[in-house]
């Protein structure tokens, strides 16, 4: 028991860190809550629209749904050229881990070029925010013009936390022999985050929208 | 010992693991595209869908960020906080069954009269 009581007073009675992780890693994983919890409202908020209205399914095949899995895994390899950054960095091989994260960042771009191209498809077809294109408005009488406000709300809010994201390890990248192993691991920790979001994001707002075949 | 200990940080975990959830990932991944094409009830998708991204988000969370191998008291204080939360967020969402009731959903009104 006194044992039991010893470690306990040393790990809360201050001077250690009771996670056993850095201040800045225990920040990020706040704010990875707090930012997860902006998603799941934004997320929630078209869940609540989509079941409250006539909503249309309009990405067919070819371009929305294979751009929108290529684009999947090009998010998924770099998370994982990401951790292959965090194990290089954690050996002290720090000009792999360079190597790694410009890798996990250019994948990072390759992911917003791809969606762009996603969007303009769309806005070519007439999607605007508050408005459908008038084909979409025949084959779906009745559906909400929201469909476009949540479409690029969500998918921009999450194209913006990629693109600051490729910011923040291109900034790691050039100040990796400064850094402390840890750092690099919390830009990983904010970059895998990303990825999880669209782990969400791709299944309910594209696959839950597919085009009816026929 | 400890010139070694500081010359190479703890990471646990082989390239072999992390490229082994990687492949679980693009599989699940796959699946759910798949699902996107055989017509099932939209009920049945989401659940289906948001199982199969429950289980990416766990293996992400777990391996690639690394929260598997970190301390009990970092993974009590991080993910039931946030289930809780999400799940009271979930609280609201039966009103929009009400409001779809709302809808008028009948013939046609007449035209208007002149």
């Amino acid at each position: 028991m006194a044992t039991e009581a010893q470690a306990l007073a040393g790990d809360w009675g201050g001077g250690v860190h009771p996670y056993r992780v850095g201040h800045r890693k225990l920040g990020m994983w706040l704010f990875i809550m707090s930012d997860s919890l902006t998603f799941s409202a934004l997320l929630m908020g078209y869940a609540y629209l989509r079941a409250s209205n006539v909503w249309p399914e309009p990405f067919k095949f070819y371009p929305s749904i294979v751009f929108s899995s290529v684009m999947t895994l090009v998010l998924l390899s770099s998370s994982l050229t990401m951790v292959m950054a965090v194990s290089a960095s954690a050996r002290r091989d720090k000009s792999r881990a360079r190597l790694w994260i410009i890798a996990t960042a250019l994948l990072g771009l390759t992911f917003i070029i791809l969606h762009s191209i996603e969007w303009n498809h769309l806005i070519s077809e007439g999607l605007r925010p508050f408005q459908l294109p008038q084909e979409w408005v025949e084959k779906w009488p009745g559906s909400t013009p929201l469909f476009g406000a949540t479409f690029f709300g969500i998918t921009g809010m999450h194209m913006f936390h990629v693109f600051t994201g490729c910011i923040y390890l291109f900034v790691v990248a050039a100040r990796v022999n400064k850094l402390k192993h840890e750092d690099v691991e919390i830009s990983g920790l904010y970059w895998h985050f990303v990825d999880l979001v669209w782990m969400f994001v791709f299944p309910m707002i594209y696959l839950l929208s597919v085009y009816p075949r026929k | 010992m400890s010139a070694h200990a500081d010359a190479e940080e703890h990471f646990a975990g082989s390239n072999r693991l992390f490229i082994s959830v990687w492949v679980w990932l693009l599989l699940l991944t796959g699946f759910e595209v798949f699902l996107g094409y055989i017509r099932l009830p939209v009920i049945y998708m989401l659940v289906i869908l948001m199982g199969a991204s429950i289980i990416k988000a766990a293996l992400i969370v777990a391996y690639f960020m690394h929260l598997r191998f970190e301390r009990l008291n970092l993974v009590l204080t991080i993910v039931p906080a946030l289930v809780i939360c999400i799940c009271l967020l979930l609280v609201f969402f039966p009103d929009s069954f009400r409001a779809k009731d709302l809808r008028y959903s009948g013939p046609p009104p007449p035209a208007a009269e002149k």
